[in-house]
């Protein structure tokens, strides 16, 4: 084989780039991450223009409340810690899916399930509580704007949750399997995006809003 | 295509793959992480709460904390790293930034833009009538 | 029990939309029933529904959008003929049908023509220019088509059962809100674009990670033709943008259906976020439709000059200039809408710098010319003719990009004649040039020339005619979508622009003969060798059409136009030893895209009509989907050993009489 290397410039290795294309495809696994990577990503343009569409909203509260006098901030404290802590949760189930263990796996699981279920029902009781009070979201664009902000990213939090309770029953059916490790990437770094979205959510709509 | 294995030297890592090997690591690592980042929630929450902090700075606080909290998420959860290996991954994370930053950013500033140069809605729609 | 379905959706009063949707559903019913009949059903599920391969996907979409160009061209011409008689006039379009069909016409040829068309050919041609296999997620694949299918399929049933959106081809508010579109267009709109946005989007991320992720031992990304560097900015702002299209049709559905409050009147909604947002998907979307298209110039620019392409790099870095700075300029659409002058200065200076890279662009292809013993076919043809008409669209575009001007030109003709001066000449004519180009490729026998250049001709003068009056038109005063006029000034423009129809009409004409001829005739016009046009990247390389594995051994590449140097190693050290042969693994077919689809369209349909059952049914049916491909055990078949051997040696023998220029170059 002919080692001609005809230059083309600056040597693009230093920065990375030289390197993945010349050993040839690369393995499922990191084809797999990095498609999910990627839309992750756009996940996240997606909810950057909820946060758009609610910062620009967020003075429009129609003679109605505004988020100061909305928000229980000490929900919003439990909220965090469990979804804090079901991160922490899923992290154990990669660990355990790593070295193959049935049983820790199938715990680490249960509990980010516990964990994120804990987390909904909070946050359904506390849009169940607004829209009694007559502050649903089409009392004013604010709270259309909350509602769709924070409900977007529970709504992602249930189709996680749908998520895990399949990945419980693949893994219970089929073992660690590879296609199945492979999924279980996908969705531990699903999970954790999803903590990196509510940080976003409770600093800048709960806490701001509050301290306002 | 088959299920290519990765040679030895592999030259990438998927996202959210740990380069660590021994188990008691990779668990002292998303305990770090767990620790780390409760601590800067709790700073948060006590910071927005608390009239011992000069006022004016407390949302500047509260997004450099965010802007933390996910930082530790980032490299302890989801081992994001400046590694070679991890280029593509945190190339891509850094155009979503931007676009991020681009859709917020510009979006904020067009519309209160917009805002201070047009009659505020409910007025105009007095005017309708 | 069906929500607001009743008979009364069926357009029973008006003949137009009646009579139209009678004869297409004829149509289908009479190809149906052919399919069926003469048994063709089963060979069309195995090889085509429920295919995986992404030549197969490639080839429907790029039919999607063939066939969705004749419904868009339909409404051009209705309107056409509407503004040449309705001159003091009601003309035969009254003005709710005649909103309905500019909006049509707008959606289906940005969605389901410009979009599916290119899609389609980075599909079918990416990974054969890479060296490999497959993208990196062959059943994604699929279901990104279908979905895309879907929605063009919603849009289409809006002839006939119930009404379109008649607020133009991006839904403004208010109008776009219930209080004054309680009808179901809007609907039919927003569903659609939400499922065809979601294929979509799944085609960018399929398209990135493959360019990025999986090219032949070799191929590192300076050594990529220029059409996957193309296919990676344009996928890249797929992924970046298409979520700003899901949220902010997402917030009017909202204000739709469940009375929230972005963008109403009342309330404290504010209709000017969602210009902002939507046109902040806007601009990325016609870079998304024309980089493809500057990737197709290259590749066919370079190939019929005989010459590699010139100033690689900095077509390179012009690209991705391209695509970082499209995101950077989209208030230039609502100039007029009241930000002050510092904002419209800056976003005005970088719409005119984005014509920069641009421009590199344009001389590197005149430079790549220069000296090249360039052959006069019809994909060089459609590469000139696009030369000339781009660069005309583009300083039109850049005079629009001035504020002060375009306080004069917003939503007049000019800017109609803008958009469609850079989609046609940019986007449509590189897609016709890689239809034409890569045809070979994908079915075996080329197309006939002299009906080629024929459509090449019709559409030239044809576009000219039939959008420069419409320059004129609109520094004389005129707005875009006027139902009727009484300016006399205007009319013989507008006469003329009916003429350039007619043109435009004669140029899909000849292609339509162009493709039956060329199926009656292909054994004349077989391809070979797989080497039509003495081709210069490593799709070239392969049997026409390839076998489903692409290649047989994955080549080596050692420098760009990688193809261009095996030819030239070739003759100049003559054919290597055969290599050994291993079985190769290729992912199964899968039912999934299309079951997933179908579930999609009950969903949005039941969603247009509330009819909530139904849409709780096809959730369900959907996440069904979803765990029974999820549970499969067997998603790969081997090609043994013996079969890659034979269609590799068949391929090396078909090529032993090939000609090229790679040996005297």
């Amino acid at each position: 084989m002919s080692v001609v290397a005809v230059a083309h410039g600056p040597d693009l290795r230093l920065i990375g780039l030289e390197d993945a294309g010349h050993e040839g495809p690369a393995s499922k696994r990191i084809i797999t991450g990095y498609g999910f990577w990627i839309f992750l990503l756009s996940d996240i343009v997606m909810f950057s223009c909820f946060f758009a569409a609610y910062a620009v909203l967020l003075g429009q509260t129609a003679g109605g409340p505004s988020g100061a006098e909305l928000f229980n901030l000490r929900n919003v404290a439990i909220e965090t810690a469990f979804l804090l802590l079901s991160s922490f949760a899923c992290g154990m189930a990669s660990v355990a899916a790593e070295i193959r263990n049935h049983f820790w796996f199938q715990i680490a699981m249960a509990v980010t399930c516990l964990l994120g279920l804990g987390f909904l029902a909070i946050e359904f009781r506390e849009f169940a509580d607004l829209v009694a009070r007559g502050a649903g979201p089409s009392r004013s664009a604010f709270l259309s704007a909350f509602f769709t902000l924070v409900g977007c990213h529970g709504a992602h939090v249930s189709l996680g949750t749908l998520w895990l309770l399949t990945m419980m029953a693949q893994v219970f059916a089929k073992g660690f399997r590879a296609d199945i490790q492979r999924r279980f990437l996908c969705f531990a770094l699903f999970w954790h995006a999803l903590d990196i979205i509510w940080v976003a959510i409770f600093s800048v709509v709960y806490l701001l809003g509050s301290a306002a | 295509m088959s299920d290519i294995h990765g040679s030895p030297n592999q030259a990438d890592l998927a996202p959210g793959e740990d380069e660590v090997v021994s188990i008691k690591l990779r668990v002292l690592g998303y305990l770090v992480g767990l620790g780390l980042a409760i601590l800067l929630t709790a700073t948060s929450f006590f910071i927005a709460g608390t009239n011992l902090v000069w006022q004016p700075s407390i949302p500047v606080a509260i997004i450099v904390l965010a802007i933390a909290q996910m930082g530790v998420h980032l490299v302890f959860f989801l081992h994001i790293t400046t590694g070679p290996d991890n280029t593509n991954n945190v190339l891509a994370l850094a155009f979503g930034l931007l676009i991020v930053f681009l859709v917020i950013g510009g979006s904020l500033w067009i519309m209160s833009n917009l805002n201070h140069s047009m009659m505020p809605m409910d007025q105009l729609m007095r005017m309708q009538r | 029990m069906f929500g607001k379905l009743s008979w009364s959706a069926v357009p029973f009063d008006q003949p137009i939309p009646l009579v139209a949707g009678g004869v297409v559903l004829v149509v289908i019913l009479a190809v149906l029933v052919w399919v069926v009949v003469a048994g063709h059903l089963p060979y069309l599920w195995r090889e085509w529904i429920t295919s995986v391969d992404h030549k197969r996907i490639g080839v429907m979409y790029t039919l999607l959008a063939c066939v969705m160009l004749l419904r868009g061209f339909s409404d051009a011409i209705m309107m056409r003929a509407q503004q040449a008689v309705a001159f003091h006039s009601n003309g035969f379009l009254p003005p709710e049908h005649y909103n309905q069909i500019f909006s049509a016409h707008g959606t289906i040829m940005i969605f389901f023509v410009a979009m599916p068309f290119v899609i389609g050919l980075m599909n079918l041609v990416v990974p054969l220019q890479l060296g490999v296999r497959d993208v990196a997620f062959p059943t994604l694949n699929s279901v990104g088509f279908w979905l895309t299918a879907t929605g063009a399929l919603l849009v289409n049933v809006s002839l006939v059962v119930g009404e379109f959106a008649r607020t133009g081809w991006l839904p403004y508010p208010p109008l776009s809100e219930v209080t004054y579109s309680p009808g179901v267009g809007v609907d039919y709109y927003l569903w659609s674009l939400q499922i065809s946005g979601l294929g979509t989007l799944v085609a960018g991320i399929n398209l990135v990670t493959t360019v990025l992720k999986i090219r032949t031992r070799g191929m590192s990304y300076m050594r990529m033709p220029m059409f996957c560097w193309t296919t990676l900015a344009s996928n890249l702002l797929i992924i970046a943008a298409f979520p700003i299209l899901t949220a902010t049709l997402a917030m009017l559905i909202l204000d739709r259906y469940l009375g929230f409050h972005f963008f109403t009147n009342e309330a404290g909604g504010n209709m000017m976020m969602f210009m902002n947002l939507i046109w902040a998907w806007g601009h990325p979307e016609v870079y998304i439709l024309v980089l493809p298209a500057f990737g197709i110039f290259s590749e066919v620019v370079s190939t019929f000059s005989g010459k590699p392409l010139f100033g690689y790099r900095s077509m390179v870095l012009a690209t991705m200039a391209i695509c970082v700075i499209s995101f950077m300029v989209w208030l230039h659409h609502f100039f007029t809408m009241g930000a002050g002058p510092d904002v419209n200065a800056i976003f005005g200076i970088a719409s005119m710098i984005i014509a920069v890279p641009t421009g590199v662009k344009i001389y590197n292809w005149l430079f790549t010319m220069f000296a090249g013993r360039i052959r006069f076919t019809t994909p060089m043809m459609w590469s000139i003719g696009f030369m000339v008409t781009f660069i005309l669209g583009g300083l039109t575009g850049v005079l629009v990009a001035v504020p002060p001007a375009d306080f004069l030109l917003h939503n007049s003709l000019f800017l109609v004649a803008h958009f469609h001066n850079v989609i046609i000449g940019g986007v449509l004519f590189g897609a016709f040039a890689g239809y034409t180009y890569w045809f070979p490729k994908a079915f075996g026998f080329r197309l006939h020339e002299g009906w080629g250049k024929a459509a090449f001709w019709c559409w030239l003068i044809g576009f000219y005619v039939a959008f420069m009056p419409l320059y004129a038109v609109g520094f004389l005063g005129m707005t875009r979508r006027m139902q009727h006029y009484d300016v006399a000034a205007w009319k013989p423009w507008l006469d003329i622009a009916s003429v350039g129809a007619g043109l435009i009409l004669a140029g899909i004409i000849c292609q339509i003969v162009q493709l039956v001829v060329s199926i009656r005739d292909r054994e004349e016009l077989r391809d070979v060798t797989g080497d039509p046009w003495d081709g210069r990247s490593l799709e070239w390389s392969t049997a026409s059409p390839p076998p489903v594995f692409n290649f047989a051994i994955m080549p080596n590449v050692t420098g760009e136009d990688a193809y261009w140097a095996m030819k030239r190693r070739t003759w100049k050290e003559g054919a290597g030893k055969e290599p050994s042969y291993d079985p190769i693994d290729m992912p199964r077919n899968s039912p999934t895209g299309f079951v997933c689809a179908f579930f999609a369209t009950v969903m949005g349909f039941a969603m247009i009509w509330h009819i909530w059952w139904m849409v709780i049914a096809a959730l369900i049916g959907a996440y069904a989907t979803f765990v029974v491909f999820a549970w499969r055990d067997h998603d790969e078949y081997e090609i043994p050993a013996e079969e890659v051997a034979r269609l590799d040696r068949a391929n090396i023998a078909a090529r032993r009489g090939l000609v090229t220029a790679a040996g005297s170059a």
